[in-house]
């Protein structure tokens, strides 16, 4: 199967124009370096069948960190029989000179100078025939994002396709020598081909940095902008929640339960009571989570995540971190997973370390689940909110502190120079895209995790069939009661303690095996738990569940990213030390104050 | 003119970059993200509390911190265009 390749500098777009091309979902957003990995995907191309291949975005050919290793050991181990080299149009002036650097790797190559819709706003004009001419490669202009240009393009790379590739993808380095030839080869085809204006006429994204980034409002704005965000989020997705758990009672009180009625009665308690009540009540939070992520991907592909950077660098930088760790941090909202991978972009090791040490601590997106089911069950509307974000200021709280203790042990001297992207407004299209792969990912995760973690919970709180269900005659009763030493301290009971256990696996399972363990689905669960624990002691819980030992997916990813079982053992058991004490801190000092 | 640092700017200055005296994975980078001596840089902003600056190079806006502009050496004023 012919290969191609879409190579070209960060931010550019190039996993825009793999999803417009393979119909994939490869994450994007306006931050240089949000893929760090390989991506592939196969179409019909002209008859044949194509492999595409979404590499990260490379500054050149020298690159030092691990994602630019990566595209470098993939030209060596694989040429490509068309690479797919993306610019962005408006900064032609400097892209330039990767083109001329690949071009000197005799790749079979097409040029695609994508953001054409943003340079002609700038005022540049690419005479793209004339470029075509003198670098001797076909050059086509369009907008990813829009698909203005975009069948041309396809019909130019169908076309270039059929040519063999010459190019060797060997003796990368001695050919890179010849600096000096891009940069004479470089000012010829600029002044040439591209007029740019000698003063970019002011837009819309200077007006919103003056705000946005003013020496003492921006940061005030950047924690309203989150208080607004989460405000929101709790707001719409509290009622929808709500909504979505009393039809799935509904339809169990409806449909399942006369269905099942035949069955002996302990399997229709393992199929209702255990898969049923446990998958349906994590389910009702997929429009909440559906709803986050819509959020997330106008605040990621805003390009505010950069500013962000701008404006915590400076606190960043006294805990040893730099203002992409903060952005890995916000990431972490919606995954750890993909923010430990996007650690890939630093190059000195030492602050990787540290950064995957510190984005744990970051409230996911399935922490979010367990805070708003107890937040709503346990507080009033009103102050419910509020709780909630104090949460986050602890996740900040616990990565700051993280930071401090452990800077000496990582230090290092990486400098910090990041690209300031535009800002830009996402289409529906991109929006839509990334809620659906949201619920797909849920949808895998609860079907590897979240069933099976259900029927185990059922399984230990039925079991031995002598003793009455989830008491503390049944297994998980005896294992609650054997850690009842570690949790009393904190305010955890026998029953919470079952659901954290099994949190370690996946933080979605955490009110699936409550509802199991309490055998109550959707609402009715809030209610009995918000009549059974008081303030305190959820908060202390949720304390514990913020901070304890992130899914293992997280540690998993630690491990492959690290390549350290030290490292990752050593975070495993930081976060749990750091979440007990924090929990004993609270628990104890509310009791003493009275509460 | 004289020629001072970038680090020693002040908003809304604008340069000529002089020399870069980076390491080598710093100057590669630097080079990529368009600093090259003769290059015209704008300064256009500082963060409070020491942090970063936001710089211009043509149409590509970079924030870098005053350590690393401190290794770029630039030449102020009228003949700097």
């Amino acid at each position: 199967m012919k290969r191609i390749a879409l190579l070209g500098m960060p931010n550019t777009g190039k996993s825009t124009l793999f999803n417009r091309m393979t119909g994939g979902a490869a994450r994007v957003g306006n931050w240089p370096g949000i893929t760090v990995e390989l991506l592939s995907g196969k179409i019909l191309l002209g008859g044949d069948m194509v492999e595409i291949i979404d590499l990260p975005g490379i500054y050149d050919l020298h690159g030092f960190s691990d994602d630019e290793q990566v595209v470098r050991h993939f030209l060596h181990g694989n040429v490509p029989d068309l690479s797919l080299i993306i610019l962005n149009a408006t900064q032609i002036e400097r892209q330039l000179g990767l083109l001329l650097q690949l071009k000197q790797l005799n790749m079979n190559m097409v040029v695609l100078l994508n953001m054409a819709d943003e340079a002609r706003k700038y005022g540049i004009s690419i005479d793209v025939k004339k470029m075509a001419e003198l670098l001797g490669v076909p050059i086509y202009l369009l907008s990813c994002k829009y698909g203005n240009g975009y069948a041309e393009a396809l019909q130019a790379i169908t076309k270039a396709l059929r040519y063999p590739t010459p190019g060797m993808a060997e003796q990368l380095r001695s050919k890179l020598e010849q600096d000096q030839y891009v940069e004479t080869e470089m000012a010829r085809v600029l002044k040439h081909a591209v007029q740019i204006p000698a003063q970019l006429p002011e837009n819309l994204t200077e007006k919103l940095d003056r705000v946005m980034l003013h020496p003492w409002l921006g940061l005030p704005i950047f924690f309203g902008i989150m208080y607004l965000l989460f405000q929101g989020i709790f707001l719409l997705g509290q009622p929808l929640e709500n909504g979505v758990a009393e039809l799935f009672s509904w339809l169990r009180e409806a449909a399942l339960e006369p269905l099942l009625s035949g069955l002996p009665a302990m399997l229709n308690g393992l199929l209702l009571d255990g898969i049923y009540n446990g998958v349906a009540t994590v389910a009702a939070f997929v429009p909440i989570i559906v709803l986050f992520f819509l959020f997330m991907a106008m605040v990621e592909d805003s390009g505010y995540l950069s500013r962000a950077a701008f404006l915590m660098d400076a606190l960043m930088a006294r805990l040893g971190l730099d203002g992409r760790g903060f952005v890995m941090l916000l990431m972490g909202f919606g995954c750890n997973v993909p923010a430990l991978m996007g650690t890939r972009v630093m190059r000195s090791r030492a602050m990787r370390l540290l950064t995957m040490l510190v984005i744990p601590f970051s409230l996911c997106s399935a922490r979010l689940q367990v805070f708003i089911f107890f937040t709503a069950a346990l507080f009033s509307p009103r102050a419910a909110p509020v709780v909630l974000f104090s949460l986050y200021l602890f996740s900040f709280a616990a990565a700051i502190i993280t930071a401090l203790l452990f800077k000496r042990r990582f230090q290092n001297s990486e400098p910090f120079v990041l690209e300031l992207p535009p800002y830009r407004f996402p289409t529906a299209r991109q929006i839509v895209m990334r809620g659906w792969l949201e619920i797909r990912h849920f949808l895998r995760r609860a079907t590897k995790f979240i069933i099976a973690g259900v029927i185990l919970v059922w399984l230990l709180t039925n079991l031995p069939p002598s003793a009455a269900p989830a008491s503390s005659d049944t297994l998980a009763g005896i294992i609650g009661t054997w850690l009842h030493p570690i949790f009393a301290p904190v305010g955890i009971s026998e029953q919470l303690t079952i659901a954290l256990i099994f949190g370690l696996v996946a933080k979605e399972i955490v009110i699936g095996s409550l509802a199991v363990i309490y055998g109550l689905g959707g609402n009715a669960l809030g209610t009995v738990i918000g009549q059974q624990l008081d303030w305190v002691q959820a908060y202390s819980f949720m304390l514990f569940t913020l901070l304890y030992t992130p899914c293992l997916a997280t540690v998993a990813t630690l491990r492959s990213e690290s390549k350290n079982i030290g490292f990752t053992l050593f975070a495993i058991g930081w976060s749990l030390m750091l979440a007990w004490l924090t929990s004993f801190a609270f628990y104890q000092g509310a009791r003493a104050l009275g509460y | 003119m004289p020629s001072t640092t970038l680090a020693a700017l002040h908003p809304g200055d604008a340069a000529t970059i002089v020399t870069i005296h980076a390491e080598e994975a710093l100057h590669q980078r630097l080079l990529a993200l368009g600093f090259r001596s003769g290059k015209h840089i704008e300064l256009i902003r500082k963060a409070s509390f020491s942090g970063p600056l936001q710089v211009r190079i043509g149409t590509t806006d970079i924030l870098l911190r005053r350590s690393e502009a401190a290794k770029i050496t630039v030449c102020q004023g009228a003949n700097g265009k």
